[in-house]
C-alpha cells in the first residue's frame, strides 16, 4: 500500500509542478490544487498508513495497546484541507477578476508589473 | 504557565472579530482599529518587561504538558518582534485613516489589518511547527485579500503572482513538517530541537533543513526565490504596501532564525554556509535591481530584498554578536523601511505618481517633508550617527571576526549602492525642479491639512533617531536576545523542563 501511495504522491507532484509551470491561469489553480492534495497524501502515506487498529482503548484498558493508528497526521491533513480549501476559492476568484480585468489568460502578457516603468 | 502571551494574538483577533461586527460604523471602526493597535504594542511592552526580569515565559495551550500541547513561546526576539509589529500597526492604521478610501474601508480593510496581525503575531509567539503553518496561513490570506482589496489592474496581476509563489511555499513547508513528524514523532519545537540533535539519520534531517529553507525563503523573499515581491509590493495602497514591506518578509527572516538556531544546528559547516553565500546573492541582487529601477515604491521593493539580506548574514555567520547585528538590523529596517513607504504614499498623495521623471520641486514646497524622508532614506543607506549604521557596523564586525572577507565586501559595497539609490530618490523626487511646466497652478495643501499622513512619519523618524543615537541599550538587549538564540538549552528547558543537561 505504502509503495501505491508512493506513486501516487510522486505523480501529482509532478503533475502540480508541471501546472504550475503553464502559462494559462487556470492551469495554475489546478496546479495548486493537485500540490495540496501531494502534500496531504505525502503526510497521510508517512504517517504509517495501518488498517483496522483505531486509536481507542478497548473497555477495561488503563493504556492504549500497540498496534494502533497514529491520529495526529490525520488531524494535521484536515486542518490542511480546510485551509486549502479557503484558499483555492479565493485563488479562483482573485484569478476570474484578473482574466476580466486584464483581459487574457496567458501569463506571459501579466508583466506590467515587472517591467521597469 | 503565563496568560500573558495570548494577549498579542487574542487582541488583534477580539479587535477583529467586533470591527467585522461593526461594518457599517465606519467612524467607529477607525476609532477601535487604532484602539486595537495601540493594545497590541502596549502589550508587546508588558511582555518583553517580564521576560527581561524573569526569563523566557511559556504557556501551555489548555493546560496540555508539552510537546503534546500547542505551546506559545516569548523569548526576547519574540518580544522584540511583537513590539516592532505593534509599532508598525499603529502607524499604520494611523497612516490609513487619510491614505485608504472609504470604498477599501467598506469592504473591510481595518479588520483585515487586524486578521493580519494575528496571523503575524500568532507565528511570532508560536513554539509548534504544525501551529506555526496555521498561522502563516491565516497571514498569508488576509495578506492575500489586503494586497487584491481594490481590484485594480496592477494589484490583479501582482496579486497572482504573488499568491501562486506564497501557496508554493506553504504546500513545501506542509510537507516538511509532515515529514519531520514522521520522522521524529513531534512538532514542538523545542521537543524537536532534543531529538534532532540525537537523530540517527542525519542525512533526512539536511534534506528536511533545505525544505524549511526553501519554504521560509519565499516567505522572507532571499534569492533567488523572491520575485514575487517586486511584482507586487508597489501595487496596493502605500499603507498596505508599508505594513507588508515592513513586516510580512520579516516573519520569514524570523522563522528563519527561530528554526537554524533552535533546530538544525547539527551541519552549520553546510546549512550556515550556504545561508550565507544566498545572503551575498540576495544583497547584491537587490541592490543591482534597484538601480535599474525609475518608480519610487520599486526601489524601495528591491531595496527590501537588499536588505534581507543583511538580516540573514547574521544567521549565516552565526556567532553571537553577528545574530545580534541581525536582531539589530531587524528592529531598524522594520522602522525605516515602513517609514520609507509611508513617505512614497505622502508623496504619492500630493502629486498623484510614483513616478521620478513626473516628480520634482518638493524639497522646495515642502522641505520638512524633504528631511522627513531624508532621515530614514540615510538610515538604510547607514550612515551615522543613524540605526542603520550600527546595525550594519555589528555585522561587518562579526564578518571580520571570524574572517568572512567576502561576504563584508558585498555588505560594503552594497551599502554604497543603496546611497545611490537613495541619493536618486532624493535628486529626482525632492531636489529637481518640478517638471510639470506650470507648477504655480498646482495645488499645494499644507502638511498640516494631513496630520494622519505625517504624524506616523515624523513619529518613525523619531524611533530611527533615538535608535541610532541612544542605540547602547538597544545593542544590550540584542545581545541578549542573540546570547537566548546561541544557546536554545534555555528555551528547551522552559518549554519542557523534563529535559535535563547540556546539549
Amino acid at each position: 500500500m505504502e509503495v501505491l501511495l508512493a506513486f501516487v504522491v510522486g505523480g501529482l507532484y509532478a503533475a502540480a509542478f508541471y501546472m504550475l509551470m503553464r502559462r494559462s491561469i487556470v492551469k495554475l489553480i489546478l496546479g495548486l490544487g493537485l500540490l495540496g492534495h501531494a502534500s496531504n497524501l505525502l503526510i497521510f502515506t508517512i504517517g504509517r498508513v495501518s488498517r483496522g487498529n483505531p486509536p481507542v482503548m478497548a473497555h477495561g484498558e488503563d493504556v492504549l495497546l500497540p498496534p494502533y493508528a497514529d491520529p495526529l497526521p490525520q488531524a494535521f491533513i484536515l486542518t490542511a484541507i480546510v485551509i486549502g480549501f479557503g484558499v483555492q476559492a479565493f485563488a479562483t476568484i482573485l484569478v476570474k477578476r484578473a482574466y476580466q480585468t486584464v483581459g487574457t489568460d496567458d501569463f506571459d502578457e501579466m508583466i506590467s508589473t515587472d517591467r521597469p516603468a | 504557565m503565563n496568560n500573558l502571551l495570548v494577549l498579542p494574538i487574542v487582541i488583534p483577533f477580539v479587535t477583529g472579530i467586533i470591527l467585522i461586527l461593526l461594518w457599517k460604523h465606519r467612524t467607529l471602526q477607525r476609532l477601535l482599529s487604532v484602539a486595537g493597535a495601540v493594545a497590541l504594542l502596549i502589550t508587546g511592552f508588558v511582555l518583553l518587561a517580564d521576560v527581561w526580569a524573569n526569563g523566557i515565559q511559556v504557556i501551555q495551550i489548555g493546560d496540555w504538558p508539552a510537546p503534546f500541547g500547542i505551546t506559545l513561546v516569548a523569548d526576547l526576539l519574540t518580544c522584540i518582534m511583537v513590539i516592532l509589529g505593534g509599532l508598525m500597526v499603529v502607524s499604520v492604521s494611523i497612516y490609513s485613516l487619510t491614505n485608504i478610501d472609504p470604498e477599501r474601508e467598506s469592504f473591510g480593510y481595518h479588520p483585515l489589518l487586524q486578521i493580519l496581525m494575528m496571523g503575524i503575531s500568532g507565528s511570532f509567539m508560536t513554539g509548534d511547527l504544525f501551529n506555526l503553518y496555521v498561522w502563516f496561513e491565516v497571514m498569508l490570506i488576509s495578506s492575500f485579500v489586503l494586497l487584491a482589496l481594490g481590484g485594480e489592474r496592477d494589484q490583479l496581476e501582482g496579486g497572482i503572482k504573488y499568491v501562486i509563489l506564497n501557496l508554493m511555499s506553504s504546500g513545501i513547508f506542509l510537507a516538511a513538517v509532515g515529514t519531520i513528524y514522521a520522522l521524529e514523532g513531534t512538532v514542538n519545537m523545542a521537543d524537536l530541537a532534543v531529538q534532532i540533535r540525537e537523530s540517527s539519520q542525519p542525512g533526512i534531517i539536511q534534506a528536511l533543513a533545505m525544505m524549511f529553507l526553501v519554504a521560509f525563503g519565499i516567505k522572507a523573499a532571499i534569492f533567488p526565490l523572491y520575485f514575487w515581491l517586486p511584482s507586487s509590493y508597489h501595487t496596493p495602497p502605500a499603507a498596505v504596501s508599508a505594513i507588508f514591506a515592513g513586516l510580512l518578509t520579516k516573519v520569514g527572516v524570523y522563522t528563519l532564525i527561530r528554526v537554524f538556531t533552535l533546530m538544525f544546528v547539527r551541519d552549520v559547516a553546510f546549512t550556515h554556509n550556504l545561508i550565507l553565500i544566498l545572503a551575498g546573492f540576495t544583497m547584491v541582487s537587490g541592490v543591482l535591481g534597484a538601480a535599474t529601477q525609475n518608480e519610487f515604491r520599486r526601489i524601495l521593493s528591491f531595496h527590501i530584498i537588499s536588505q534581507i539580506g543583511y538580516m540573514i548574514m547574521g544567521l549565516g555567520l552565526y556567532t553571537p554578536l553577528a545574530l545580534a547585528g541581525s536582531v539589530f538590523y531587524i528592529t531598524h529596517h522594520i522602522v525605516v523601511k515602513t517609514n520609507l513607504f509611508l513617505v512614497s504614499g505622502v508623496v504619492h498623495h500630493l502629486r498623484g505618481t510614483y513616478q521620478l521623471k513626473k516628480l520634482g520641486g518638493i524639497y522646495q514646497i515642502y522641505p520638512m517633508l524633504g528631511i522627513l524622508f531624508l532621515i530614514p532614506a540615510f538610515s538604510l543607506a547607514g550612515v551615522p550617527p543613524l540605526s542603520g549604521f550600527w546595525a550594519k557596523f555589528a555585522l561587518i564586525r562579526a564578518g571580520l571576526e571570524i574572517e568572512q572577507y567576502w561576504i563584508v565586501v558585498a555588505a560594503l559595497a552594497v551599502s554604497l549602492m543603496t546611497l545611490f539609490s537613495m541619493t536618486k530618490i532624493w535628486a529626482e523626487v525632492f531636489w529637481k525642479a518640478d517638471p510639470i511646466a506650470d507648477s504655480a497652478a498646482q495645488e499645494n495643501p499644507s502638511l498640516v491639512t494631513i496630520p494622519y499622513l505625517i504624524l506616523p512619519i515624523a513619529g518613525l523618524a523619531l524611533v530611527t533617531m533615538i535608535i541610532g543615537l541612544l542605540s547602547e541599550p538597544f545593542f544590550v538587549l540584542a545581545l541578549q536576545a542573540a546570547e537566548q538564540l546561541m544557546n536554545p538549552m534555555e528555551y528547551i528547558q522552559a518549554v519542557n523542563p523534563v529535559v535535563e543537561g547540556a546539549l
